[in-house]
């Protein structure tokens, strides 16, 4: 195995056919379950909440699959492999953040809304401005995110399939963005959720097969593993924080901002609040985000292992070098264990993952187009008979091109910073409205507005302002510097600053709210009455 | 109007005086005061574990490095302690929910959707 790996050229170890050939199972197999599951496809409610018939354990799982991105897996295990411990730290926030979305949203969010998050935001407030910000918010959070998802399937292709050229990569983007289109218009929410949920299975099962693997040669003493990434790297520093966000006070309040961004942004994210709809009741929302953490935590656990093993077994200098660089650490990792089967394995698993996420991203932004801004704002909440539906699968089609186009444009572009981003809007635009509109009885329609808006305008301009864009050597562009805001992560300021916006428009308001809503909005959220339930077909 | 079809039914002032006694009832009071007692409290606390951990890998790199057992950590074993407390926050919200919570909801919920007919 050792001399294999050696003597492997450097570009894509291991066998692309066999890649290609497992992801095409993969693909086969969950169209075949999309096709099946699309049948009683005829309502919004079936559309985008899956007839809200799936069960806690179901929704859980899809929820891990649609929140361990390929940036969760091979991002972490290659940012542990290179810079140690700090990859750890940064995995740790994405798991924390579930505590938030537990306690303070899933089961009161379900209990109000019917499928978007803008139900929830404008249920006692002025309709119409309140769902159009919370609309606005959403797509761009999903376009963030779509656009790194659609990018890191650029980099993926070169670094699995050994396609190196842009033409090639950019034929490969555009073949998951039509998968990803087909999936979501024959499937709506049921088929995402199946994608999801069978990602989620693999991804865990293989992470898990993986992780066991290194723990045996490591004679399954965490210790043992530790020594021996500390002797391959010849740095013992990597086991102690530092390496990567430790170097300057900018970096350590940097990493701060993230962390702020990451709690408190996974639970205002648009799309895993979409999840919460397509269950029964709150109790099976309380459940999904049960399953979830579990799933998720146990996945970082198994990245911490992995990382570390791919210092040890691989050495952080060869997966510096390896195309993907720190990308790279897992499917390398992978060909040393298991060689071109279990590379394929993990290949295609990656592959599915970036699917399953960008699917869940596409029928939110389209849900929150056309429930948000078609059916209530335009037509005023009298959308003519599966009209919404129908506008939704349009508007699926439109966001599925742009993120092709998106993808193959950012294609090679420093874009790893939108994730990052696409936390910080969620958690600046949306989080302190939720929070706000679920425990502040004050909070009022300009409250909402000034948060919203304050809070997505102050991300974008700060991120704009900063090295990531600008200034710095790997900013987006280059030749120019109008970096005046020092850190990459904008959460720090803007976070903080939605929430006084928040608080300030309320006080000030002079325009009253209805109490009665109010009133109402308490007494759903905790108790669910008259909450939607499931669809029986 | 959060929910169109849910509020074309209770648009009248009676179905709003149903949940203005209900928002004003004991039951509910008590439903909200352990709710909130509970969930408010633990999410700050979470919250602020979590950045003592991050100000420590950021200011107290040293004290982190210090070993434990074997090569193993302060910082890796107080990383590994987050994801334990996530877990075991999440266990004990399940059981005071299922304890405190869902009987006075689900009393409250049969109540106003039964005898009320709020929809």
């Amino acid at each position: 195995m050792l001399h294999l790996a050696a003597t492997a050229p450097p570009a894509a170890p291991g066998d692309p056919i066999l890649n290609i050939a497992i992801f095409g199972v993969f693909v086969a197999i969950t169209m075949i379950i999309v096709f099946r599951a699309s049948r009683n496809n005829k309502t919004a409610a079936d559309y985008y909440a899956a007839g809200r018939s799936f069960t806690g354990g179901q929704n859980g799982s899809a929820i891990a699959g649609d929140y361990l991105s390929a940036a969760s897996f091979l991002g972490i295990v290659g940012a542990i492999a290179i810079n140690g411990y700090d990859g750890f730290l940064y995995s740790i926030g994405f798991l924390v953040a579930w505590v938030v979305a537990l306690l303070l949203v899933a089961e009161l969010l379900r209990n109000t809304g019917k499928f978007t998050m803008a139900d929830v935001l404008a249920f006692r407030l002025k309709q119409r401005p309140v769902r159009i910000a919370a609309a606005i918010s959403t797509l761009v959070v999903c376009f963030f995110y779509l656009l790194a998802q659609m990018a890191g399937a650029g980099g993926l292709v070169a670094l699995l399939l050994g396609i190196n050229d842009r033409i090639g990569q950019s034929v490969v983007i555009a073949v998951v963005g039509a998968l990803m289109i087909l999936y979501v218009l024959v499937g709506g929410m049921k088929g995402t959720t199946w994608v999801q949920i069978i990602k989620a299975g693999l991804l865990i099962a293989g992470a898990g097969v993986m992780t066991i693997w290194v723990l045996a040669i490591n004679g399954f003493n965490l210790s043992t593993l530790l020594d021996a990434a500390v002797e391959k790297s010849g740095n013992p520093a990597v086991l102690a924080p530092g390496l990567q966000y430790g170097l300057s006070d900018i970096t350590r309040l940097d990493f701060l901002s993230l962390g702020l961004a990451l709690v408190l942004g996974t639970a205002a994210l648009p799309h895993v609040l979409m999840r919460f709809y397509t269950v029964p009741t709150a109790k099976e929302a309380r459940k999904s985000v049960v399953w979830a953490i579990w799933l998720i935590g146990i996945f970082y656990l198994f990245t911490l292992v992995l990382g570390y093993g791919a210092s040890a077994l691989i050495g952080a200098e060869r997966i510096a070098a390896a195309p993907g660089g720190p990308n790279s650490a897992a499917p390398l990792l992978a060909f040393e264990l298991g060689g071109s089967v279990l590379l394929g394995i993990i290949s295609a698993v990656a592959f599915a993952t970036i699917l399953a996420v960008v699917a869940g991203l596409t029928i939110t932004a389209a849900a929150s187009f056309s429930h948000d801004i078609y059916a209530s704002v335009v037509k005023k909440g009298n959308p003519g008979p599966g009209m919404e539906v129908k506008v939704a699968r349009r508007t699926v089609v439109v966001i599925g091109i742009v993120a092709i186009i998106g993808g193959i444009g950012a294609n090679g572009q420093n874009v790893a910073f939108l994730v990052a981003l696409a936390f910080a809007v969620a958690a600046s635009a949306n989080l302190p409205t939720i929070v706000y509109s679920l425990f502040w009885k004050k909070f009022t329609t300009q409250g909402a507005l000034w948060s919203m808006y304050g809070g997505l305008a102050s991300a974008i301009i700060l991120i704009s302002l900063s090295p990531v864009v600008s200034g710095g050597e790997k900013s987006m562009l280059q030749g120019v510097d109008f970096s005046i805001f020092p850190l990459s992560n904008p959460g720090i300021v803007s976070i903080p600053l939605a929430f006084f916006l928040g608080w300030l428009g309320s006080v000030l308001d002079r325009g009253t709210e209805d109490i009665a809503k109010q009133t109402e909005m308490e007494v759903r959220s905790l108790t669910g009455v008259g909450a939607e339930k499931s669809v029986a077909h | 109007m959060g929910n169109d079809a849910l509020n074309v039914e209770h648009s009248s002032g009676q179905t709003a005086a149903v949940f203005r006694e209900t928002q004003e009832s004991e039951q509910f009071r008590r439903l909200k005061r352990k709710h909130r007692s509970f969930v408010l409290p633990v999410t700050a606390a979470c919250l602020l574990w979590y950045f003592a951990y991050v100000l420590l890998a950021g200011y107290a790199p040293d004290f982190m490095a210090t070993p434990v057992f074997g090569s193993v950590n302060i910082g890796i074993l107080l990383g590994l302690a987050q994801v334990a407390t996530t877990f075991i926050v999440t266990m004990v919200y399940v059981s005071y929910a299922n304890k405190h919570l869902d009987p006075d909801a689900a009393a409250i919920r049969d109540r106003l959707e039964t005898k009320e007919g709020v929809r």
